[in-house]
């Protein structure tokens, strides 16, 4: 089996550089959340000079939408969205200090550039398994955006959130690597 | 003429919905374990494991298999001598989205278009009606989620182009959607009618139950050489690799015009969600 690792959060530059593309991790922390308005937001604030409601500088943040929890749940089924509907704003918030991304599926190049420049990590979690990953928050809060309704932004605390590390600070890309070894086309 | 009242319609979607978005039917299911026992990649198998345990989690608490409970696309097959009471057909079905949605908890992702304001209440559903023999109302729940919706394609192709053609056109298209749409995923094409029947039809080849092949057996050795070509793409599970990209190619024809060659192809992710009731 690939190699397994725990990822306590917040993380140092250092424990970052030791991630490899293609290891598995199990993260224990807390995450903000954010995808497609809460971005155009936090873009819209940074491009007026404005503060952001959140800090970024060495977050992870995890792009999702979850649904509502139900009575007794601490959180809905919250699985990854598709990060590349982020990579227009991505880099810029990398050159903020973002440190760890969570989502599914490819990155751009500008994305992959600012990550490296960054020693920054993008992880990926396991696109439709969102009742399993929902299993693995332990605290949910809103932080910012409310309006946004599942689109907010959100502190999740979670334990044992099982990932995939797809491009390492060194840029190498588990998208491009993977597919390549076995394409038999 | 045989009556059906419309609560018994808001009754049924409700229930349809809330199944779809929790329940996978057993076809995928056998897919998926069929899928975890040939996968050669290491890291496609553990990911295909944690897929099936999802589904697991999912049916033993009534969790959402996914967090995107997707847009709610209906189909109704109305029996000619059945006669719809107490309302609106059409307001029915949403109610039964509206009610179902809120009632699992399930998320409310349906917008306009421009100004981006949330309906709130997951409606309006997609709802596509058709008349058919028998006094009977046969309604198909499909929540389909936009991870695979927006992976797919449509290509008014030149007669020249023929059956090669076709090919290419749906192997690019999954070969460019790469991970995004959650592979493994299930493909549906729709070749021929015109541009909006292609795409119907397309969506229908996805509510096909998953590997049945075809009944015209050209379209089915067509449905496995395209199956046997995205598996050779790497793409794999989740788009890391492997041999597992698509669980089922599943393709729909109609005649077309002389002139043209519509090809259309809907991506449905491994989360391929579907339930129907027959009133």
């Amino acid at each position: 089996m690939n190699k397994c690792k725990f990822l306590s959060l917040p993380c140092s530059t250092k424990e970052l550089e030791s991630l490899n593309t293609g290891e598995m991790v199990y993260i224990k922390g807390t995450l903000i959340t954010g995808r497609d308005a809460a971005h155009k937001r936090m873009i819209e604030l940074i491009k007026k000079g404005q503060p952001l409601p959140v800090e970024l500088k060495d977050q992870a943040l995890y792009y999702v939408g979850p649904c509502p929890a139900k009575p007794g749940q601490v959180m809905g089924s919250c699985g990854p969205t598709t990060s590349s509907r982020m990579d227009v704003y991505t880099p810029m918030l990398l050159d903020l200090g973002l440190k760890i991304m969570i989502g599914k599926g490819q990155r751009d190049y500008s994305v992959i550039d600012a990550m490296i420049r960054n020693k920054a990590v993008y992880l990926a979690a396991i696109g439709g398994t969102g009742a399993l990953l929902s299993k693995c928050v332990r605290k949910a809060k809103v932080l910012a955006f409310e309006d946004l309704g599942t689109e907010a932004i959100y502190s999740l605390t979670v334990e044992n959130f099982p990932a995939i590390v797809a491009i390492d600070t060194k840029g190498n890309d588990l998208y491009k690597i993977g597919p390549t070894a076995f394409c038999r086309l | 003429m045989r009556k059906i009242h419309v609560n018994k319609i808001i009754d049924t979607v409700q229930r349809l919905c809330i199944d779809a978005c929790c329940f996978l039917e057993d076809d995928v299911k056998n897919l998926l374990h069929k899928a975890y026992n040939r996968e050669i990649s290491e890291l496609g198998k553990n990911i295909l494991q944690q897929i099936q345990q999802n589904i697991h989690v999912a049916e033993t608490e009534t969790i959402p298999l996914c967090q995107d409970t997707g847009m709610a696309v209906v189909f109704v097959e109305i029996g000619q001598d059945v006669h719809i009471t107490g309302g609106s057909l059409y307001d029915a079905i949403n109610e039964g989205v509206r009610r179902g949605y809120e009632l699992a908890f399930m998320r409310k992702s349906v917008l306009d278009p421009i100004s981006r304001t949330n309906t709130q209440d997951n409606t309006p559903a997609v709802v596509h009606y058709n008349i058919v023999d028998g006094d009977k109302l046969r309604i198909t729940v499909a929540p389909k989620g936009f991870g695979s919706e927006n992976m797919s394609r449509l290509k008014m192709l030149k007669p020249a182009q023929g059956i090669e053609g076709v090919k290419k056109f749906v192997l690019d298209t999954v070969l460019k959607a790469g991970a995004n749409p959650c592979p493994p995923i299930i493909v549906g094409v729709g070749i021929g009618g015109t541009m909006e029947k292609a795409a119907l039809l397309a969506k229908q080849a996805i509510l096909r139950k998953a590997g049945t092949p075809s009944k015209n057996p050209n379209i089915a050795q067509l449905e496995k050489e395209l199956l046997d070509l995205i598996n050779m793409s790497g793409i794999g599970p989740q788009g890391l690799g492997g041999t597992t990209t698509a669980l089922a190619v599943h393709i729909e024809t109609f005649p077309t015009h002389i002139a043209g060659l519509p090809v259309a192809v809907n991506i449905q992710c491994h989360v391929a969600r579907h339930k129907q009731a027959i009133l």
